[in-house]
This record gives C-alpha cells, sequence and structure tokens, in this order.
C-alpha cells in the first residue's frame, strides 16, 4: 500500500512538473523570445581549489587593465591603494604604493580658509571615484556603471541541478569572474537573428537578456593596453587578467582564508581521530558496546 | 534515576560555598552524574552539537556587532570594513553566515531524530514544545540578521517578508507600516532589526535553559522508545556522553570550516553583495536555504491571506504533533508503517526545500501544492489514523536487554 502511495504522489508531481508552463504558453504568442545566454565557460584560475593563491603577476596586469580602460567609468570605492601591496595583494613595494597614489588627484578639506582643495594621493586614500554623482553618470550612459568593489562576488549565473550541489564538493566558487571574462569578451556588434535589442543598448552574448548599457570597450578589442611581460595583448588575456584583478579586490583575504582553513582542517581531522578512539576506549568498558 | 553520586566538595572553601549556593553540585548533577540511557546513538548529539553553535553565534556575533552600523548608508559598507579592515574579520563574519547555515541543519536533524523516536510523545511534550519555540526564536533571528548587510537580497527579503502581514484583514496596512516604522523598508526598519537580531539570541539561550531543564526533569528518550528501568539502563552523563558529543560536534565543525574557509558564500546569494536599492527588484527573491520549505508552502496557495495561514500553521502544527500521533509506542523501530511514512514525510521536506527555490510557477506550483498538502495530510490525518490501525512490533523488556540480547523478546509488552 506504501509504494502506492509513494508511487502517486510521485506520479502527481512529475505530470505537474510537465504541466504546461503558463509563461511558456504566452511567449509562442509574443514576438520576442527573451535572450537566454549561454553558461559562460569554466576558466582555469589560479586562486580556485584548497591550495589556490593569486597569480601576482596577472593582477598587476588586470590592474593595469582596470586603470586604462574600466576606471573611466567603474569605481573601486572600498579600496585604499596602499591595499594593492598588502599580503596576498599585488606585490607592490611601498615606494611603488606611493608613486602610484601620487598619480591620482583626490580632493580634501575644507582647510583653514573653509575651501576644499584637491591634492596628490597618499596611500591611505580610497580610489577617488569615476563619477562626482550618479546622475553624472546616467546623465552620460542612462546607467550607473556599477562599483568594482565586489562584483566578483556579486556576480553569478545559473548552475542548475545537480551542479549547484556538485559545486560545494568540488569548491567550484569562480562563478562571478568566469561570467565577468565571458561578459567582457562576449561583446558582439550583431545580436543573432530574432533578437531584439531596445534601441540604445549594446548587444553581450553573456548578459542576461541580452542588451546592456555598457559600450563595447574597444581598447580591449584592439589590443590596446601594452603589456610589457610579452603575455599577449588579446581580448580573452584582458579579461582574465582584469577578472582576476576583480577577484582579488572583492576577497582580499583570500589566501590567508585557504592557507587558514587547510591548518584548520588538518586539526580538525586529527582531533576528530584521537576523540574517535578515547570514546571507543571510554565505551569499551561498557557491556554490549564495542 | 537515582543511585549516582552527587557532589561532594572537598577543599573547605567548596564546602563553604556550595552551601551558600549549590551552584557546582548542580552542574555536577546535570553534566557529570546525569544518567543518559546507555543506547543513545549519534542522533542524540545534535542537542550538543546546536549548543555549540548558539555559543559560537554570540561570540562571532558580538565582536562583528562591534564593528557593525546599522544604517542604511552605511551597513553594507560596514561590513565590507569587517570583511576587508577588521582583523579576522572576514573569519568572523563567514563563521557567523555560515553558523547560522549550520545551526538551522543541526536543527532539522535534532527534529527529525524527534520525529523518528517518537521524542515528542508523553512525557515529553512540553520537551517538545519548547523546542518549536526555538525553532520559531531562530526563524525570526535568521531573518533579521539577513536583512543587516543592507545588499539587495537583504532589502527585498525584508519586503517580501514584512508585506506578507498586508494579508491580515482590516488592519494588515497599519501592521506593516507600524513593523517598517515608515511606509516603506527603511532606516527605521534596519535598527529595529538590529536591536532585536541582538536581542533574540539571548531569549533563545533563555529558552534553551528551559529546554534542558525540562529535558533533565524528564529524562532522555533512546532509540527503543521505552522508559528506562534500572540502572543497568544507563550510564553517566561524563565521560560517556561527552565524549560522545564531543566526537559528533568535530565532526560537524569539519563541515562547517568546509563552507567558512573553502566556499563561505555558496550558501548566499550574489545579490546579497550588490547594495539595496528600493528602486531595482532582483529577478528572482529567494530566502535563505533554510526557510525554502516555509516559502514554497506559502507561495503553493494563491490566496495570499490563506498562504501566510498555511506558512503559519506548518510549524504551528509541530507543537501539537504530541496529541496528532495517536501511537502509544513511540520508537519508529518497532513501528514498520510509520516508519515508512516518515522517510516519506522527510522527502517531502526536503522536496518543498527545492520548490522553494524555484520560480512560482507552471508545473513548480502543481507539485507544490501536492507537497503541501501531503505535508498536513501527514499530520493530520496520517498520525492520527496509524496509531489506530497500525500493528506494532513488540517491544524489548529494557534498554539492557535489547542491547544484550538483540533479537526481540519473546514475552509481548
Ligand atoms: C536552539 C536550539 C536548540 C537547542 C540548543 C537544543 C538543545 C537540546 C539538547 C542539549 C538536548 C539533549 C541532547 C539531545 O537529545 O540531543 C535536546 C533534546 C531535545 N530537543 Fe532540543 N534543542 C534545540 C532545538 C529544538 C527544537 C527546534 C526541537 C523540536 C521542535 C527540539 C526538541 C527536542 C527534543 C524532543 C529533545 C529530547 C530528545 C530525546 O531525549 O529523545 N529541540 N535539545
Amino acid at each position: 500500500m506504501l509504494r502506492h502511495i509513494l508511487a502517486a504522489i510521485l506520479a502527481a508531481s512529475l505530470l505537474g512538473l510537465m504541466a504546461p508552463h503558463p509563461a511558456a504558453a504566452e511567449d509562442q504568442t509574443e514576438q520576442n523570445h527573451p535572450y537566454e545566454p549561454p553558461p559562460p565557460p569554466k576558466l582555469k584560475w589560479s586562486f580556485a581549489g584548497p591550495f589556490g593563491h593569486y597569480d601576482q603577476a596577472q593582477l598587476q596586469r588586470g590592474f593595469k587593465v582596470y586603470r586604462e580602460v574600466c576606471a573611466n567609468c567603474h569605481g573601486l570605492s572600498l579600496l585604499s591603494f596602499r591595499n594593492l601591496g598588502e599580503p596576498g595583494a599585488l606585490g607592490y613595494s611601498e615606494a611603488q604604493i606611493k608613486a602610484l597614489a601620487s598619480e591620482y588627484k583626490v580632493q580634501d578639506g575644507p582647510n583653514d580658509q573653509g575651501e576644499m582643495f584637491e591634492r596628490n594621493g597618499r596611500p591611505a586614500d580610497r580610489f577617488p571615484a569615476p563619477f562626482p554623482n550618479d546622475n553624472a553618470a546616467r546623465a552620460r550612459y542612462n546607467a550607473v556603471p556599477p562599483d568594482f568593489s565586489v562584483i566578483a562576488k556579486a556576480r553569478t549565473y545559473e548552475r542548475g541541478f545537480p551542479w549547484f550541489i556538485v559545486d560545494a564538493f568540488t569548491q567550484y566558487q569562480e562563478h562571478g569572474v568566469d561570467y565577468i571574462a565571458a561578459y567582457l569578451g562576449g561583446f558582439e556588434d550583431k545580436p543573432p537573428p530574432k533578437v531584439n535589442i531596445p534601441a540604445g543598448l549594446q548587444f553581450n552574448k553573456y548578459f542576461p537578456g541580452g542588451g546592456n548599457s555598457m559600450p563595447k570597450p574597444v581598447q580591449i578589442y584592439t589590443g590596446l593596453v601594452t603589456y610589457d611581460d610579452g603575455t599577449p595583448q588579446t581580448v580573452e588575456q584582458y579579461a582574465k587578467d582584469v577578472s582576476a584583478f576583480l577577484m582579488w579586490a572583492a576577497e582580499p583575504h583570500l589566501e590567508e582564508r585557504k592557507r587558514i582553513g587547510f591548518q584548520v582542517m588538518v586539526f580538525l581531522i586529527v582531533f576528530a581521530g584521537l576523540l574517535y578512539f578515547t570514546k571507543k576506549k571510554v565505551w569499551s568498558a561498557v557491556k554490549g558496546h564495542t | 534515576m537515582s543511585g549516582h553520586a552527587t557532589y561532594q566538595p572537598t577543599s573547605p572553601f567548596m564546602k563553604w560555598f556550595e552551601r551558600r549556593l549549590p551552584i557546582v553540585g548542580l552542574l555536577y548533577s546535570s553534566f557529570v552524574a546525569y544518567p543518559t540511557p546507555r543506547n543513545l546513538n549519534y542522533w542524540w548529539t545534535f542537542g550538543g552539537i546546536l549548543t555549540f553553535f548558539l555559543i559560537a553565534q554570540f561570540i562571532t556575533g558580538i565582536v562583528l556587532a562591534m564593528h557593525y552600523t546599522p544604517h542604511v548608508d552605511f551597513a553594507f559598507n560596514s561590513v565590507e570594513h569587517i570583511m576587508r579592515d577588521v582583523n579576522y574579520g572576514w573569519l568572523l563574519r563567514y563563521m557567523h553566515a555560515n553558523g547560522a547555515a549550520m545551526f538551522f541543519l543541526a536543527a532539522y536533524i535534532h527534529m527529525f531524530r524527534g520525529m523518528y523516536y517518537g521524542s515528542y510523545k508523553d512525557p515529553r511534550e512540553v520537551l517538545w514544545i519548547l523546542g518549536v519555540i526555538l525553532l520559531l526564536l531562530m526563524i525570526m533571528t535568521g531573518f533579521m540578521g539577513y536583512v543587516l548587510p543592507w545588499g539587495q537580497m537583504s532589502f527585498w527579503a525584508a519586503t517580501v517578508i514584512t508585506n506578507l502581514f498586508s494579508a491580515i484583514p482590516g488592519i494588515g496596512e497599519a501592521v506593516v507600516t507600524w513593523l517598517w516604522g515608515g511606509y516603506s523598508v527603511g532606516n527605521p526598519t534596519l535598527n529595529r532589526f538590529y536591536a532585536l537580531h541582538y536581542l533574540l539570541p539571548f531569549v533563545i539561550a533563555g529558552v534553551v535553559g528551559l529546554h534542558i531543564w525540562a529535558l533533565h526533569v524528564v529524562g532522555q528518550n533512546n532509540p527503543t522508545g521505552i522508559d528506562v528501568k534500572s540502572e543497568q539502563d544507563t550510564v553517566a552523563f561524563t565521560p560517556y556522553a561527552t565524549i560522545k558529543d564531543s566526537f559528533l560536534m568535530v565532526v560537524f565543525c569539519i563541515l562547517f570550516a568546509w563552507f567558512v574557509f573553502y566556499v563561505p558564500n555558496f550558501l548566499g546569494h550574489a545579490d546579497n553583495y550588490i547594495p539595496a536599492n528600493p528602486a531595482v527588484t532582483p529577478t528572482h527573491i529567494v530566502p535563505e536555504w533554510y526557510y525554502l520549505p516555509f516559502y514554497a508552502i506559502l507561495r503553493a496557495i494563491p490566496n495570499k491571506l490563506m498562504g501566510v495561514g498555511a506558512l503559519g500553521a506548518s510549524i504551528v502544527i509541530l507543537a501539537f504533533l504530541p496529541w496528532l500521533d495517536t501511537s502509544k509506542v513511540r520508537s519508529a523501530n518497532y513501528r514498520p508503517l510509520y516508519r515508512q511514512f516518515f522517510w516519506i514525510f522527510v522527502i517531502v521536506c526536503v522536496g518543498l526545500g527545492w520548490l522553494g527555490s524555484k520560480p512560482a510557477e507552471g508545473g513548480y506550483v502543481i507539485v507544490s501544492r501536492i507537497f503541501t498538502a501531503y505535508y498536513f495530510l501527514h499530520f493530520l490525518v496520517i498520525l492520527p489514523l496509524l496509531g489506530l490501525f497500525e500493528k506494532t512490533k513488540p517491544l524489548p523488556n529494557s534498554i539492557s536487554e535489547s542491547i544484550l540480547s538483540p533479537a526481540p523478546a519473546a514475552s509481548v509488552t
């Protein structure tokens, strides 16, 4: 009887799941199919996995791309220049950071006269914002370019069953960077047939819905950012490097986290083993227990 | 359940002190000499694990509170400040966020254990109801905690959940305005959620005290579900239960550490790393995984008031479990039919959790309805009837007999 109840629940559920989707039915009458982006390719990242660590040269290249291209529109408001030289970061020396900071102009004040003034940046200053306020950005691009401080953790893509469970075991956590790298290389001048992109938007193969307000970053499509270390100056490489840099910006303590994590794991496993044998010993005195 | 040694102070100071405040004696009789059934399995270690996580949440939470700013303009950035600048702030925050998830996981295992072994039955009804109250308090605390980082999911979860109260006929809108402290979720809402998120754990701690008190009055149930009959059926809490609890607690911490150190954002939502923006609604507003079964029940019902009612009923009905289950036999080990229905119920709960994460459309809604109906059917029809019709297996004469000669005794109780 029980088998039957279980079977009935299962059968009813399957029928339910197969029931026509009201939204799908509507779509057929409509002309526009909402554009469904493909999943971004899974790239290899030095910081993935239990022993992951950042590749300093890659972070430095990514920072260069950020400065020369993205920083025109995207802020890094939560980061200070000094962060670039911290352990597990880009590996810059104190002098390098000082020099770098002084290339920026930051607003300070008010001074004794009550005036705001500009001065050269110092290591403790935050990265200055690209726009004075959101409306200034909106006036120019019809949208506010998101800040980049945590963007690598603020973006993801749907993994679906069973992958979202598998990811917990394989420690796949790079959804954000995979998406960003794919997105940067995903600008196409023409949308595929049947995909309508509203006027004023730019088609991007990986952007949900397809149409987005960011113009194609031409500099990275034409190799305009120079790499001094011989790394190829391709869209894919730029995209990957700047994504890695953004991962660091979002998770500056990743290396420390994984390093401590390993130590904690070893400790817990050994401790659990010791407790197990102690428990066995203690209980061996009780009749009927092993 | 006497016969175990009580605390005998040896030093003159302790003798003096114990005559004035016998607290060491109380601790001794509760956590050292306290007799526990000798056949408890690992499912009985989760109460201890819960206590451990409650303490861990207190410690990490209080330090986080020292660095957090409950204001709509600063909350998000203050959390990022913790993650970036506070010494080991990332560790504290990831422990607190994932610790909440572990807390719920342990609580659900703890509850299913109670359901399987009939731990809610006479004389443990009050103990069980205190547990249901703890679950309610945990749900509220977790929800308000999730709002604090003031990301997109924080803001929209707060909006969706507080809006549920608007379903109350007549006064709904007024209640919602009162909850918000304004006409939308805003700074007053964040402030009161912070105050309550700090307060409720202390209430939880108090109720845990009552829960353990009640437990120590009626004694622990055990896998056979039969009462302790003699001293032979028990062992002292220390060292037997303490060592077993400690072992599983450390094993559970391995799981915890896996999440904290390797996949700290797995259980969260990427959208919550976007600062709250009342002008932009996320495509899917999804609660934390531990609320998903209840969320599925809420959305299964087309009428808002009824949906909210079903959501509330799905938790409140647990409090009536001791009377809805009519069987005199406690443990599912001796209830062949109930045992199968128990596992179907577990599958239905997990299934509801999965459905809660899916958009409320098409086939998902239909299956959510079937599962919701089954959830209530389990309590309102299956359990009352099973007790009347089920043919249970013979119970052993005593706990020690069940261990020393595992075959069911010939003589039936
Ligand atoms: C803050 C959360 C909770 C804490 C700290 C807690 C703590 C404990 C502890 C230490 C025990 C004794 C050890 C054990 O049996 O595992 C226990 C037993 C018990 N708890 Fe909880 N508990 C919590 C939540 C709940 C909930 C949500 C329920 C059910 C709705 C519940 C129901 C029970 C029952 C029925 C027992 C007796 C089990 C038996 O002896 O068979 N508890 N709890």
